[in-house]
């Protein structure tokens, strides 16, 4: 078996009196789609944003490629390749698209005009843009034009692009297609697939069901502030991964202890 | 639409049409035409107001507010207000009068530039470090310049010098057509702040935490710092404000541009950039300053009353705002 890429074990976050990750494992193995679901308040959220760098967990561990890491902010998680997807479509409306993938990590001209003048290589930044649009088979036509000027779905593809540009290990998606319909969240789920085919292992937190046995290799099920079960799709049905959701079923021990 | 809807399906086909919205969210064009159309009706209906020494005269009556309306552009592009940055500007006239008295023209010009610097790092902490809203930070420090600034001139009124500090009101022949130095420098802090705002991954900043600071913080953006220097460099703005104000009249008055934190509000407001942050531009500020005085020059050229030219201008406002509604309605 291969190494995993990302893993954590015994993570431990408390806010006060609640522990919102209660020594929780996580492992994500190269090229799949690890999905991540779990009941309100389950602590889902909080153990994404600990892998993210959001969130510094109290006691535990998390290791890339079997190598222990701290992040400290989600700078340092970015620093490392992990690049994430948030559900509440983190775009400039205003600005342009090649603008928005680059937001943050603009690229300058060489020589002096982008030493002493920090002028912006927008030629480029369109350039490479367009090509990483492309390379995700989103039909845009310019990489110019405004990001509010596309649908909900070509928005949440536009912040995928950008997280599959800059994400070279590993890509967080939190609730990517909540706020979208059903065409567009379709598209979403191609982009995910198109994002493992290219080797890199996606996490996707997502409450919608279909979408988690449509795409997901794994599914890791979060309960109580831990890691219940990882299941396999193929193995189990819809109705059985939510009675380990709400803890109605009790999972077999191979799945208990993290899965095959 | 009939038919199930293919979720694969890239995107809808771009429409050819006519796109009255997509134009409309051009945001030069209409003040643009705005301003050519205010110039053609003027030249025909008056016979003075083409004439060489009349335009310039219109750029150079511009300069003051032109200049001011660069810096409260950025802020506004922050999604901000600056209410205090006239009282900034007339504080720095009197800084500048009384202190080069002293210690001469250079020094307080230096002196000015510092003080005027100061206070936009002032209205920037107060708005970043304690989260206040710009509109009652600026509120609050336009009331205490101003009467800080009367305290400081004591009621009276300080005439300078010729030399460096009215340096920006000399004349300059560029190609036959008469201007001050004050119209170059207007235009040289446009050409920065365009530079600036368009072309660096600073400007493209203040533009993200003006559009959606939630988003600007997931990509990483140090907003603080953005706005920090926003209102740093509006204080600076101010105080060339200031220069070329004694440029323009050579005595330092307490009272004077009273109004100038609205007039610069409605040069960037005519100019198309939005009150809500995020898009717009210094370009369009240049041509809404230029629209106001056009306006209110060829008004007067036609004999129209001053109290008219304010209805004019207003009206103008609330067009340019309505307009402005209207395109953010169609893109949501």
């Amino acid at each position: 078996m291969t190494a995993p890429v990302l893993e954590a074990h015994g993570l431990v976050k408390r806010y006060g009196s609640v522990t919102a990750i209660n020594g929780a494992d996580f492992e994500l193995r190269p090229a799949e789609v690890l999905a991540v679901i779990g009941d309100n308040g389950a602590g889902k959220s909080s153990l994404i944003k600990a892998l993210a760098g959001a969130v510094v967990p109290d006691a535990g561990q998390i290791l890339m490629d079997g190598q222990p890491v701290v992040f400290h902010n989600t700078r340092d998680a970015r620093a490392q390749g992990i690049e994430t997807v948030y559900q509440d479509l983190a775009v400039i409306p205003a600005l342009d698209i090649a603008t928005n993938v680059f937001l943050g990590r603009e690229l300058k001209r060489k020589g002096i005009l982008g030493s002493v003048f920090r002028r912006l290589d927008m030629p480029e930044m369109r350039t490479q843009a367009a090509g990483h649009l492309a390379d995700l088979k989103i039909g845009i036509k310019s990489v110019t034009q405004a990001v509010e000027t596309l649908s909900g779905g070509q928005r949440q593809g536009v912040a995928v692009v950008r997280s599959a540009a800059f994400g070279r290990r590993v890509i967080i998606m939190d609730e990517p297609t909540a706020a979208l319909g059903v065409r567009e969240s379709g598209m979403v789920v191609d982009l995910i697939r198109q994002i493992r085919d290219r080797g890199i292992p996606v996490v996707l937190i997502s409450h919608d069901m279909p979408h988690v046995f449509e795409v997901a290799d794994r599914i890791h099920v979060h309960r109580l502030g831990k890691r219940a079960a990882v299941v396999r799709p193929t193995e189990r049905s819809m109705s059985d991964v939510v009675a380990l959701m709400t803890g109605a079923a009790e999972p077999t021990d191979v799945e208990r202890s993290g899965g095959s | 639409m009939s038919g199930p809807a293919d979720p694969t399906m890239p995107k809808a086909p771009a429409r050819q049409r006519f796109d009255l919205a997509g134009i409309l969210r051009q945001p030069l064009l209409g003040p643009l035409a705005a301003l050519i159309i205010a110039i053609i009706v003027f030249s025909l209906i008056t016979d003075t107001f083409l004439r060489p020494q009349n335009l310039s005269l219109i750029l150079q009556q511009s300069v003051v507010i032109g200049i001011l309306a660069v810096g409260q552009t950025m802020i506004i592009l922050t999604g901000g207000i600056d209410l205090s940055i006239g009282a900034i500007a007339v504080l720095g006239t009197i800084v500048m009068a009384k202190t080069a008295d002293a210690s001469g023209p250079v020094t307080a010009l230096l002196v000015a530039l510092i003080i005027c610097a100061l206070i936009g790092s002032v209205n920037g902490g107060l708005v970043t470090a304690l989260k206040l809203p710009p509109f009652i930070v600026t509120l609050g420090t336009f009331t205490i310049i101003y009467s800080a600034t009367q305290l400081l001139a004591g009621s009276a009124t300080y005439p300078v010098d010729k030399g460096p500090l009215t340096f920006l009101g000399n004349t300059i022949k560029i190609g036959g057509f008469t201007t001050t130095y004050g119209v170059v420098a207007m235009i040289l802090v446009y050409v920065f702040a365009w530079y600036a705002l368009s072309q660096t991954a600073g400007g493209r900043h203040v533009y993200a935490v003006g559009g959606s600071p939630e988003a600007s913080r997931l990509a990483g953006i140090k907003s603080g710092r953005v706005l920090m220097s926003v209102y740093l460099l509006a204080g600076i703005i101010a105080a060339i404000g200031a220069w070329a104000a004694l440029g323009r009249i050579p005595n330092a008055d307490p009272n004077a541009y009273q109004n100038a934190n609205l007039e610069t509000i409605t040069a960037v407001v005519i100019g198309g950039t939005s009150l809500f942050g995020g898009r717009g531009g210094v370009l369009g500020t240049l041509v809404g300053t230029l629209i106001v005085g056009v306006l209110r020059n060829g008004l007067t050229q036609a004999g129209v009353d001053n109290l008219y030219q304010n209805i004019a201008t207003g009206v103008l406002v609330i067009l340019a705002v309505t307009l402005d509604q209207l395109a953010r309605r169609r893109s949501q």
